[in-house]
């Protein structure tokens, strides 16, 4: 950007007239206005005379020799680049075609002779504040361009330090697929997934309010309580709990997150769904291609305070082959060009008339950049797979140092009676307190599960004596479940024991556990045979628990389990 | 996008009117509406008749005035909500914190 020269009014002229006796009479009329003037006696003395001075107007003859005005002109314009230097012709010449030759050659105005020293003035004035807006506008354009690029250079850094806090997550898993722009986050766009240590998948799709910075920071703390709650073994409920006490903590009222959080439980073939906000998700059954709605029942994360906010999710059975579809409304608001939008029917036609999941995705992919007209970025959207292949890796978590590191000799029980029961999680606290022992960390995915199991158990079927019977088909699984959370929140006697025993065994040891419950008890041969049946909805807790642990007894009147977990030397 | 507010004969209420897209670019109005009154409403009237969209961010304008008018035992009443509009507070679950009707 050159310097401004001349913002008081006073300027250096460049006078390009072939006459001496006209260029001395301007020169003259020119410096008694207050400007410099520098003369030249034909268009190449002109240009030269440009360069080296840079003047701010010139006044130019059309006619002259070596080089005319026309030419002149241009190369002076050439030069001059984006900054108006206005070049205004002196002309005898009074034919319209000439006066059009000198304005396409770059001329910005004309003035006649004989000169009229007040039109002169007054055409150098309005010439000059031209001059002096162009000027303005080139400088707040670069201005701009150079904001917008410190903006865009802060938004890549910002975007790498969220990739590092997010980088533990299964997004990449071999069953998600999604669709989601690398400036998602600066649209407000949250797209969370990992693994719990026992092997179920959490997702989190989060739309915050507003666009930019603002709804970016709101995404920080949720990735980080999201990532490291699930590796501890956290519920849906505990997690969205925390989200929910954090986003209200942080977020100025007015500004909040939608969002959608999933447990997929592929083992124990679950499906819970917590929607705050978003546009219904779907569940497709493979069984009869029937979709399921997973609709938004809640306000959206950080509106309420905790003690309103309602955590309860929505159970659904699932099947290998099923497939869980969620989106951001950013897909139902793609337009069009005349402003339509894609719209829930639109996404819903498609889906029912899809006759190949498989593509289903690329589909809806297809659809909205058909509609849109082009590539949209925007929208977020997933698809997950249910599969029973195994999990390849779930996260390593990081323990601490601490006294307990080597400690491989101790006991230790806890009994959790009904009020702590109905609001309290023991897992996590559970099998933080296990990870101590070494040998047993690379263990923690199995022996969560086998905790999760017995828990659930002891709870559901011993304390609040829920019929696994129940979860006969899909509706008998909605009812077990609503039945599960009124039971709970009525709870007011019994009692579920834990008894943890480390026995070191040379370099190796074992974990003796036992969990009791108040329970009446079961018949434990004849469900351990009714479980055996491939088509029960439930109850496959047991045959996991077998399978899972080295040795595994259950008490004859079925109040109480013992398992063990062995580890050798060199664990 | 228009928003007009007034106040009931008796003082107690004021009515906020919005019309065309209760969007992002309405916040300034909107925010006048109810803080540049020379009174203070019981109660608030939200009236949408003439509202034809509303964004998530419209709705962060809502919490505000909830906000403004008490929080818990603010009285606000969104009415004559079109359907399009009534989906998407609805998808927010907004008959949890105001009277729709």
């Amino acid at each position: 950007m050159p310097e401004l020269k001349g913002d008081k009014g006073f300027i250096t002229v460049l006078l390009a007239e072939d006459g001496p006796a006209d260029r001395m009479l301007l020169a003259t009329l020119v410096a008694r206005l207050g400007h410099r003037v520098l003369t030249a006696a034909n268009g190449l003395e002109a240009v030269a005379l440009f360069e080296q001075e840079r003047p701010q107007l010139v006044l130019m003859d059309a006619l002259m020799p070596v080089m005319d005005g026309f030419e002149a002109a241009r190369r002076i314009k050439r030069l001059a680049g984006e900054e108006l230097v206005p070049i205004i012709f002196l002309t005898s010449l009074s034919e319209g075609e000439a006066l059009v030759q000198s304005i396409e050659a770059g001329g910005d105005d004309f003035l006649s002779k004989p000169y009229n020293p007040l039109i002169l003035e007054a055409k150098i004035k309005a010439m000059n504040r031209l001059r002096r807006l162009q000027a303005t506008v080139l400088e707040q354009r670069d201005l701009i361009a150079r904001h917008n690029g410190h903006l865009l250079t802060e938004q890549r850094v910002a975007k790498a330090v969220f990739d590092k806090i997010t980088h533990s997550g299964c997004l990449g898993a071999a069953n998600i697929r999604y669709l989601q722009s690398p400036y998602a986050l600066f649209n407000g766009d949250l797209l969370l997934a990992a693994y719990k240590p026992s092997g179920e998948m959490h997702v989190l799709l989060g739309d915050f309010t507003g666009h930019g910075l603002p709804a970016a920071i709101g995404a920080m703390p949720v990735a980080d309580a999201f990532y490291s709650m699930t590796a501890r073994g956290y519920s849906p409920s505990e997690i969205l709990c925390e989200l929910n006490a954090k986003l209200k903590r942080i977020l100025p009222v007015g500004m909040f997150c939608c969002a959608t959080l999933l447990s997929v439980d592929t083992q124990r073939r679950l499906l819970e769904v917590w929607n705050g906000g978003l546009p219904a998700g779907y569940l497709r059954r493979v069984a009869d291609g029937h979709y399921v709605e997973l609709a938004s029942r809640h306000l959206p994360l950080g509106v309420l305070e905790n003690d309103a906010f309602d955590t309860s999710c929505d159970v659904h059975p699932l099947a290998v082959g099923d497939r869980v579809l969620l989106l951001s409304d950013g897909v139902l608001e793609v337009s069009n060009a005349t402003g339509e939008t894609f719209g829930e029917e639109r996404l819903r036609t498609l889906l029912r008339e899809c006759d190949e999941p498989a593509r289903l995705f690329a589909q809806i992919q297809n659809a909205l950049a058909d509609f849109h007209g082009e590539a949209h970025d925007d929208a977020s959207m997933l698809e997950i797979l249910v599969s029973d292949e195994p999990i390849s890796a779930l996260p390593m978590q990081e323990y601490g140092k601490s006294w307990l590191i080597s400690s491989q000799d101790w006991s230790a029980s806890f009994e959790f009676r009904a009020q702590t029961l109905k609001s309290f999680n023991p897992l996590p606290f559970l099998l933080q307190l296990l990870m101590e022992v070494r040998g047993l960390r690379p263990r923690s995915g199995e022996l969560y599960t086998v905790l999760a199991e017995l828990y659930s158990n002891a709870l559901e079927h011993g304390v609040m004596g829920l019929n696994s019977a129940l979860k006969q088909d899909a509706a008998g699984f909605s009812e077990y479940y609503r039945q599960r959370d009124q039971r709970l929140s009525e709870l007011d006697a019994g009692f579920v024991r834990f008894h943890l025993q480390i026995v070191p065994n040379g370099e190796g040891g074992r974990l003796l556990l036992r969990v009791e419950d108040s329970g009446e008890g079961f018949a434990v041969a004849e469900e351990l045979a009714r479980q055996q049946s491939p088509t029960s909805l439930g109850g496959r807790g047991m045959r996991l628990i077998c399978r899972l642990a080295d040795e595994c007894t259950w008490d004859e009147d079925g109040r109480g389990v013992s398992v063990e977990f062995c580890w050798n030397a060199g664990a | 996008m228009t928003i007009s507010a007034q106040l009931s004969a008796d003082g107690q209420e004021l009515i906020i009117s919005v019309e065309g897209r209760f969007d992002f670019s309405a916040h300034q109005d909107f925010r006048n509406a109810y803080e540049r009154v020379d009174a203070s409403p019981k109660r608030y009237r939200v009236d949408l008749s003439n509202a034809n969209y509303l964004d998530s961010s419209a709705l962060g304008m809502l919490l505000l005035l909830r906000d403004h008018a008490g929080g818990d035992n603010a009285r606000i009443s969104l009415v004559n909500c079109r359907p399009d509009v009534r989906k998407i507070l609805a998808i927010s679950n907004f008959e949890q914190l105001f009277e729709i009707a």
